[in-house]
C-alpha cells in the first residue's frame, strides 16, 4: 500500500507548514538584507552568501515539503548522480572557458 | 517454501477491482484501426511504429548521403537520372540538377541529424527497447503506456518538422548537425529555426521514453528477476535511458537559447563586435559561441554511447544464443556498461580541443577520455571471449553480430588518436573523424540493429526472414561498408577536411600544383571509389527491404514460440505476444544465459523454467 | 491487463510507479534549468567589467512573488495531506488557494515583463543616452523619417555604463523628458535582445513561467474534474495529487534560485 507510511494528521502538517513558511520568510529577508548590504569588495562575497542562504531555503522545500528527507534510497541515488553531473556541467564549463593556453592576451 | 517467495501482488485481474481503468475490465472490446495501430499504448505496437518510421528515415538519410557523395566525386556535375527532379522539388539550390554548396551543406547537416536522431536512436533505443525490454523482464507492458504513446507522437512530429524544413524558402538547416553559433544564427533563412523546433520535439520524445524505460526496469521486473539476472540487453537499455534522461536537457536548454538568438535576436551565443557580411551586426553581443559548444557536446558525447550501448546489448544476446553458452564475464559487462554511462558525462570537451582551452582542462578531458576507452574494450573483449569454446551456429543474425565485433574494434581504436589532444589537433575536422565515427555507427551499430531485426523477426511475426538473402545482405553490406569508409582514414590523414562541398578539389594537386601538401590524385580518386561503393551499398539494402516485407506474409513459418532456443523471457511468450505479453506471470529462477547446462536435456534452460530437482530454489536471490 | 505497482508500492524499492517517474522527470528538469543557469554564469563571468546590470528588477515584486510561491507550495502539501485523511472539501480549498496564488504570480510576472517592454534606452546623436518608461509618442512619431517626439519618464545620462548599476547610482529623481526623433540614433526597449542580462532574464523566467502555467493547468484539472476518480479510487487520486505536488514544489525550488540570482545579485 502506498499509504502504509505512518497515518497523516492534518494538524501536525499545519504546524510543519507554519514553521517552514516562517523560516522561508526569514531566509528571504536575510538574502535581501545581504544583497543591499556592503559586505566585502564588489559582489563576490555577497553572491556566495546569498547563494548559501538560497541553498538552505532549497533544502527546506526539498526536505520537508517534498519529503525528500523521508524518501527512499533509490530516489536519493538518482538525485545524487544528477547533482554530480550538474556540478560537472557548471564547473567544467566555467573552468574550460577560463583556462587559456600560456601566452594568451586578454583585454 | 512458500514463505521464501516475495509477496508480489498478482497482476492478473484477481485483485480487488480498482474502479474504472481504461483497460482494467474483462470485456474484450476490439479496438478500431486508429486505437490499434496509430494511437496504441501497447509497447509492442509502439516499438514497431518506432522501428518502421526510423527505418524510413534511415533510408532517406542514406539517399541524402548518396547525393552528397555524387557531388564530392563530381563537383558541379548535375546528378544523373534524378537531377531534374531535384530541381523541380527544391528549386534554385538544385539549379541545373547540380547540388549547390548551400544545398550540399543542408544535406550534410540533415544527413547527420536524421541518421542520429531520427534513425539510429529511435531504432536502437525506442524500437528495440520498447518491443523487447518489457518482454525480457517479464512485464505486461511499460510502466506508463500513454506516455509511451506520447513519446512516439512527439518523435513523429519532430520528424515531420525536420522534413518540412527542406521545403521552406531557404531550405533546411545548413550549419551541420552540430549547429554551431554564430553561423547557425546568422544564416538568413529559417531552416535552423525549424531544426531547433524539431530538436526540441525529439528531445522531449527521448526524455519521456527515458523516464518510461528506467521506471519500467526498476519497478516491473517479474518475481525472481533480480538485477543480476537481467539479460545484458536490458542493462544496456537501462544505462542508455539514464544517459538520455540527464544529458539531453542541457541541449534542450541550449536549443531554446539558440532559438531565442534566431527568432528574438538575442545574443546568447554571439560575441560582441560580430560582423556579418562586412557590417557590424545589430546585436547586443556579450554572448559566447563557446557556450553553445559546451552545452551541445555535453549531450553530444553521451549521445554516442546512446548509439552504441543498445547495439552492444543486441550483439550480446545474439552471441550468447548462437554459441550455446553463457556470456563470458557477465558481471564485467554490467559494471563496464554502468561505468561507461557514468564517465560519458565528463569527457565531452574532447570534441573541443581546437577551441583554445587551457592545458590543464584539456588534459583533464584527455584523461577521462582515455579512461572511458577501458570499459568499452572490456565489453568488446568479453564478447570476443564469449565465442571461445562455443558451438557457434552461423545464421544471419550471428553473421551481423560477428561482423559488428571487428568493425566496432576498428572504430574504437581509431578513436584513440582523436582522444589524445596532440594528435587530435591534426586530425580534427578531417575525413579521419568521419571514418572513425561512421565505423562505430555504420558497420558498428547498424549491423547490430540488422542482427536484431533478423533475430526478433520470428517473435514479432511467427515467420523467419529468408536466410539466403539475409546472408547476401550481410556479405554485400560488410564488403561495401568497408570500401566506403576505410579509404576515408587515408584521406583524413592526408589532410582532406570535412564538410567541403566540392570534394576538396580546390585543395587538390591538380588544381593547385605548387601548394604544400596539396591532396594527391590518389586521394582524390578515392572519392570515386567511395561513390561506387556507396551505390553498391545502397543496392545491397534492397534484398533486405524486400526480404523484410515479403517475409511478413510469406516467410517460413516457425514451428515453436522459441525457434532460436533462447533462454531469455522474451522467447517464452506466445508468438506474437498478445496484449499483456505473458499467459501466466513468469517467475524467474535462474540467470539469463543458462545454455548447455551439464546434465540438462536440452542445450538451453529458459529463465523461468521451474527447477525439476528437489533442491529448493530461491527466486528471491538478491544481487 | 493491469500494470503492477500503479498504486501499491513495490516492496524492494518502496515506491509506486508514478512517484519514481516524477522524480526521474524532475532529475531531467534539474539538468534543464542547470543548462540555463550555467549559461547565466558564463555570460555574467564573461561580461565586460561594469557592464553587467544590477538593480534592474523590482525587488519588492520579486519578494512578493517568492512568498506567493512559498505559500502555494505549502497549500499544495496541505492539499495532499487532506487527500490522505480523505477530506475532499479541504483538498478543494487548499488547491483552490494554490491555483489563485499561481495565477497571482503569473499576473505579477506579466506586469514585470510589460514594465521592461515599455522601458526604453534611447541612444542620442550627441552620444548621450535617454532612458526611461514610455509615456507617449507624438502622433507623427516616426524614427525612420525622423519626425515627431517621444516622451519618457526617466533621465539622461552621459554613458551607457551609468545605466548598468541602478543600485549604486544615487537615483536622481526621474523626470519627464521629451526627445525629438531627429536626435535619436537608436531606440530599443529592455526586451530580450537588449543585452545578455535581459536575454537570460526573459528566457529563465519565461521557461519557469511556462512550468508554472503547466503545473497550474494540471492542478486545475485535478481540482475541477477529480471528483469521479476520488469517488471510485481515492488512493489513486491521492497519488496523483502527490505526484503533481512534487512537480509544483520543484517549480518553487527553481524560483528559490532564480529570485536571488536575478533580483538580488
Amino acid at each position: 500500500m502506498s499509504e502504509s507510511e505512518k497515518p497523516v494528521c492534518l494538524k501536525s502538517y499545519f504546524r510543519l507548514c507554519a514553521v517552514v513558511f516562517l523560516v522561508v520568510v526569514c531566509t528571504t529577508s536575510a538574502m535581501i538584507a545581504t544583497s543591499f548590504s556592503h559586505i566585502g569588495e564588489g559582489w563576490t562575497l555577497k553572491v556566495a552568501l546569498i547563494l548559501a542562504i538560497a541553498v538552505v531555503n532549497a533544502f527546506l522545500v526539498a526536505g520537508y515539503l517534498m519529503h525528500l528527507l523521508s524518501e527512499k534510497k533509490l530516489v536519493y541515488t538518482v538525485l545524487a548522480f544528477t547533482v554530480f553531473f550538474f556540478v560537472g556541467l557548471m564547473g567544467l564549463t566555467v573552468w574550460a572557458t577560463n583556462g587559456f593556453p600560456p601566452g594568451t592576451v586578454s583585454h | 517454501m512458500e514463505k521464501l517467495v516475495q509477496q508480489f501482488p498478482p497482476f492478473r485481474e484477481a485483485a480487488a477491482p480498482h474502479g474504472h481503468d481504461d483497460h482494467g475490465h474483462h470485456e474484450h472490446h476490439e479496438p478500431g484501426f486508429w486505437s490499434k495501430y496509430i494511437f496504441s499504448t501497447d509497447h509492442k505496437v509502439i516499438g514497431i511504429q518506432y522501428g518502421f518510421v526510423a527505418l524510413c528515415f534511415m533510408q532517406f538519410g542514406f539517399c541524402l548521403m548518396m547525393l552528397m557523395r555524387w557531388q564530392i566525386a563530381h563537383p558541379g556535375v548535375p546528378v544523373p537520372a534524378i537531377g531534374h527532379l531535384l530541381e523541380k522539388i527544391l528549386g534554385q539550390p538544385a539549379a541545373g540538377g547540380a547540388i549547390s554548396p548551400d544545398l550540399y551543406n543542408s544535406f550534410g547537416a540533415m544527413h547527420g541529424t536524421i541518421m542520429v536522431f531520427l534513425g539510429v536512436v529511435p531504432l536502437a533505443f525506442a524500437a528495440f527497447g520498447n518491443y523487447v525490454v518489457p518482454l525480457m523482464i517479464g512485464a505486461p507492458d511499460m510502466c506508463f503506456p500513454r506516455i509511451n504513446m506520447a513519446s512516439f507522437h512527439a518523435f513523429f512530429l519532430g520528424g515531420v518538422v525536420m522534413l518540412v524544413s527542406f521545403f521552406i524558402p531557404g531550405g533546411a538547416a545548413q550549419a551541420g548537425w552540430t549547429s554551431y553559433s554564430p553561423l547557425a544564427t546568422t544564416i538568413p533563412t529559417n531552416g535552423q529555426a525549424f531544426w531547433l523546433v524539431g530538436m526540441v520535439l525529439l528531445i522531449t520524445s527521448s526524455l519521456l521514453g527515458a523516464v518510461n524505460f528506467i521506471a519500467t526496469i526498476i519497478q516491473l521486473r517479474a518475481p525472481g528477476m533480480t538485477w543480476m539476472r537481467m539479460p545484458f540487453f536490458v542493462w544496456a537499455q537501462f544505462v542508455t535511458a539514464f544517459i538520455l534522461l540527464l544529458a539531453f536537457p542541457p541541449l534542450e536548454a541550449a536549443g531554446v537559447l539558440q532559438l531565442m538568438d534566431n527568432v528574438a535576436h538575442t545574443s546568447f551565443f554571439l560575441p560582441t563586435g560580430l560582423a556579418i557580411g562586412g557590417q557590424l551586426a545589430d546585436r547586443s553581443g556579450g554572448g559566447s559561441p563557446l557556450l553553445w559548444q559546451h552545452l551541445f557536446w555535453f549531450l553530444g558525447h553521451p549521445e554516442v554511447y546512446v548509439l552504441i550501448l543498445p547495439a552492444m546489448g543486441i550483439v550480446a544476446e545474439v552471441i550468447a544464443n548462437n554459441t550455446r553458452k553463457p556470456l563470458w564475464g557477465y558481471k564485467s559487462l554490467v559494471y563496464s556498461a554502468l561505468f561507461v554511462g557514468f564517465l560519458s558525462f565528463i569527457v565531452w570537451a574532447h570534441h573541443m580541443y581546437m577551441t583554445g582551452m587551457g592545458q590543464k582542462i584539456a588534459t583533464f578531458f584527455q584523461t577521462t577520455t582515455m579512461i572511458i576507452s577501458i570499459p568499452s574494450v572490456i565489453i568488446l573483449t568479453c564478447m570476443f571471449l564469449s565465442l571461445w569454446g562455443g558451438s557457434i551456429r552461423i545464421n544471419t543474425p550471428m553473421l551481423f553480430a560477428l561482423g559488428f565485433l571487428p568493425m566496432f574494434g576498428i572504430g574504437g581504436l581509431t578513436g584513440l588518436p582523436l582522444g589524445l589532444a596532440a594528435s587530435d589537433l591534426y586530425l580534427h575536422d578531417t575525413y579521419y573523424i568521419i571514418a572513425h565515427f561512421h565505423y562505430v555507427v555504420a558497420p558498428g551499430t547498424i549491423f547490430a540493429l540488422f542482427a536484431g531485426v533478423y533475430f526478433w523477426f520470428p517473435k514479432m511475426t511467427g515467420r523467419r526472414m529468408n536466410e539466403f538473402w539475409g546472408r547476401v545482405h550481410f556479405w554485400c553490406s560488410f564488403t561495401f561498408m568497408n570500401i566506403v569508409f576505410m579509404p576515408m582514414f587515408a584521406q583524413g590523414i592526408k589532410g582532406m577536411l570535412r564538410r567541403m562541398s566540392d570534394g576538396a578539389v580546390n585543395y587538390s594537386a591538380a588544381r593547385v600544383p605548387n601548394a604544400i601538401d596539396a591532396l594527391p590524385g590518389t586521394v582524390m580518386e578515392l572519392n570515386t571509389w567511395i561513390l561506387w561503393a556507396a551505390i553498391a551499398l545502397g543496392i545491397a539494402q534492397i534484398p533486405f527491404i524486400i526480404n523484410l516485407f515479403w517475409s511478413i506474409g510469406h516467410g517460413e513459418k516457425v514451428n515453436s514460440d522459441n525457434p532460436w532456443g533462447a533462454t531469455t523471457l522474451d522467447w517464452q511468450t506466445p508468438t506474437p505476444p498478445p496484449h499483456g505479453n505473458f499467459a501466466h506471470e513468469p517467475v524467474v529462477v535462474r540467470g539469463p544465459y543458462e545454455y548447455s547446462a551439464p546434465g540438462h536435456a536440452t542445450d538451453f534452460t529458459p529463465q523461468d523454467e521451474p527447477e525439476s530437482s528437489s533442491a529448493p530454489v530461491n527466486p528471491t536471490a538478491h544481487h | 491487463m493491469e500494470i503492477p505497482y500503479t498504486i501499491q508500492i513495490r516492496p524492494d524499492t518502496g515506491l509506486y510507479n508514478a512517484k519514481l517517474g516524477i522524480w526521474l522527470f524532475l532529475a531531467s528538469e534539474v539538468m534543464l534549468f542547470g543548462g540555463l543557469f550555467s549559461a547565466y554564469i558564463l555570460l555574467r563571468v564573461g561580461a565586460e567589467p561594469g557592464m553587467w546590470p544590477h538593480g534592474w528588477l523590482n525587488v519588492t515584486l520579486g519578494t512578493v512573488n517568492t512568498l506567493l510561491l512559498a505559500l502555494s507550495a505549502i497549500t499544495t502539501l496541505l492539499a495532499w495531506a487532506a487527500c490522505r485523511v480523505r477530506d475532499f472539501r479541504k483538498f478543494k480549498i487548499f488547491h483552490a488557494c494554490t491555483i489563485l496564488l499561481a495565477l497571482t504570480f503569473l499576473g505579477i510576472k506579466s506586469y514585470e515583463y510589460r514594465d521592461k517592454l515599455i522601458h526604453y534606452e534611447v541612444q542620442l546623436t550627441n552620444g548621450r543616452f535617454a532612458d526611461g518608461h514610455l509615456i507617449e509618442k507624438s502622433a507623427d512619431f516616426d524614427l525612420a523619417k525622423k519626425t515627431g517626439t517621444v516622451t519618457l519618464h526617466g533621465r539622461i545620462v552621459e554613458d551607457e555604463k551609468d545605466l548598468m548599476d541602478l543600485r549604486a547610482t544615487p537615483a536622481e529623481k526621474p523626470a519627464e523628458i521629451t526627445v525629438a526623433a531627429a536626435d535619436i540614433k537608436k531606440m530599443e526597449n529592455y526586451g530580450p535582445k537588449h543585452n545578455t542580462f535581459t536575454a537570460i532574464y526573459f528566457t529563465l523566467t519565461g521557461l519557469h513561467a511556462l512550468h508554472i502555467l503547466g503545473g497550474t493547468l494540471v492542478i486545475f484539472y485535478f481540482w475541477a474534474f477529480g471528483g469521479a476518480m476520488w469517488k471510485s479510487d481515492p488512493e489513486r487520486f491521492t497519488n496523483r495529487i502527490e505526484v503533481s505536488g512534487l512537480f509544483w514544489h520543484f517549480v518553487d525550488l527553481v524560483w528559490i534560485f532564480l529570485f536571488p540570482v536575478l533580483y538580488l545579485t
